[in-house]
């Protein structure tokens, strides 16, 4: 594991802009291993990508602290990279401020209903502005939890009362 | 406190400036390297809680009662081995010997785990793992809750981040309080008889050492007697709404920060270490 540590300010290095560009614009295509039409883009996992100490240095939050899926998203970086000629990177974790679903990009939460997960709904930060939770299949609104733990740590288990269906929810923290 | 304990969000604790805050105004005679050693210590109790509490909930995993609770309890587990992680690999830095979050997970014998007895004890009935995760879930929430504000900014970063699913597994072991205390005359027959063995392990949670008292004293730590009034309170309402009779214990069980512990940590290290100390460096 990457050890928990806040990144130093970023300094100049040897790469110009418009290779942090390309770095970036690569990393902004890693799908994540357990919903894979989200990237770690959309996911608010990826933070940064920066000069360190002369090497590039890439910056991830983890979504919930157990989550495995951090390894493999880890790898996928370094892989990506190593793909496309960038050999000298490093991946750093950083715990603070601690991830919520309020980073979700809009684009990550249409992917995400087309996916048949509904996306959190309202703000982690603004309870006041939780919102039902709607049937992804038949937009019923008369849903409810079966469980609030799912298939992975992110979500959480509902029931249509209306059309009957199960479906998944992508839990608002 | 000089300065330099003053947390500096992007950072962490720099420990050259550990004997400057050590020899703070408070005429303290902690030299640095006790502190180091103190801080240390102070991590691991609470990364051995969670690596413990957690490995023992992992039990469950396909033996659950029904598949969504089976699922709750792992996702929990997942979090809770997940916060270990943060806390060990963290003590490993402290310490400044190069030991990572697994050198100290997998080879350290029972006298040097230094996690609350109560963590240890077998996952026993769906009834007994219930009042467990309770108890511990109210303190973890009202800790971490305290922590977040500590001055050192790794332990605050760790504890905004694992508060948010503290929340959630105390809702969750709460809800499942009610339902057993106030459901079926069995349900609540095995939850009352949970409560009563569990509340003797309890007492080690707020029975403060020096390690605490000196974190306190530092900002580092949290207030032990605020977190106790919290839980208490909690615990009562909890157990009231529930039907169920607070016990008064007529003996307590403690040690488990000396390195005490009972038999079952011994078992419990047995099978989780059993790969690495018979292929040691094994990785995926």
């Amino acid at each position: 594991m990457t050890a928990i540590r806040t990144p130093a300010t970023c300094s100049s290095g040897n790469y110009p802009d418009r290779v942090i560009d390309e770095i970036r614009h690569l990393l902004e295509q890693v799908a994540d291993p357990e919903i894979p039409v989200l990237t770690i883009a959309d996911l608010g996992i990826l933070q940064d990508v920066c000069r360190h100490e002369g090497r590039i240095q890439v910056v991830i939050t983890p979504t919930y602290s157990g989550c495995p899926a951090m390894q493999t998203i880890e790898h996928d970086i370094a892989t990506v990279l190593s793909e496309n000629g960038y050999e000298d990177v490093e991946v750093a974790t950083r715990i603070s401020p601690p991830w919520t679903t309020d980073w979700l990009s809009k684009a990550g939460r249409e992917k995400l209903l087309q996916y048949g997960i509904v996306p959190p709904a309202g703000s982690a930060d603004k309870q006041s502005l939780r919102m039902p939770v709607a049937c992804p299949r038949c937009q019923s609104a008369a849903t409810e939890e079966i469980s609030r733990f799912g298939s992975t740590p992110c979500k959480a288990l509902y029931r249509c009362n209306d059309c009957l269906e199960p479906f998944d929810y992508f839990k608002c923290i | 406190m000089t300065s330099n304990c003053e947390p500096r969000p992007g950072q962490g604790t720099d420990f050259k400036s550990v004997p400057d805050f050590a020899e703070g105004s408070r005429g303290d005679t902690v030299s640095g390297e006790t502190t180091r050693q103190e801080l240390f210590q102070y991590v691991i109790r609470l990364g051995d809680n969670a690596l413990i509490n957690g490995q023992r909930l992992a039990e469950w995993c396909g033996r659950g009662p029904f598949v969504e609770e089976d699922i709750a309890m792992t996702n929990i587990a997942l979090d809770l081995i997940g916060r270990a992680r943060m806390l060990l690999t963290y003590a490993g830095e402290v310490e400044g010997e190069g030991r990572t979050e697994d050198d100290l997970a997998y080879f350290r014998n029972e006298r040097e785990f230094r996690n609350f007895q109560i963590m240890e004890l077998p996952v026993g009935d769906f009834a007994f793992t219930t009042a467990r995760q309770f108890f511990v879930d109210a303190y973890d929430y009202f800790y971490y809750r305290a922590l977040q504000h500590s001055v050192d900014p790794s332990l605050a970063g760790i504890a905004a981040k694992t508060l948010k699913e503290c929340e959630y597994h105390l809702r969750h072991s709460a809800e499942w309080m009610l339902r057993l205390g106030d459901g079926t005359k069995q349900s609540h027959a095995k939850i009352s008889a949970a409560v009563a063995e569990l509340m003797p392990f309890t007492f080690e949670l707020f029975d403060a050492d020096g390690i605490d008292r000196a974190m306190k004293v530092h900002r580092i730590g949290v207030d032990l007697k605020s977190v106790e009034m919290l839980w208490n309170e909690k615990v009562d309402s909890v157990l009231g709404e529930a039907t169920l009779e607070r016990p008064q214990p007529e003996y307590t069980r403690s040690g488990g920060r000396q390195g005490l512990h009972s038999e079952h940590i011994g078992y419990l290290l047995a099978e989780m270490q059993s790969l690495q100390r018979a292929m040691p460096g094994q990785d995926w």
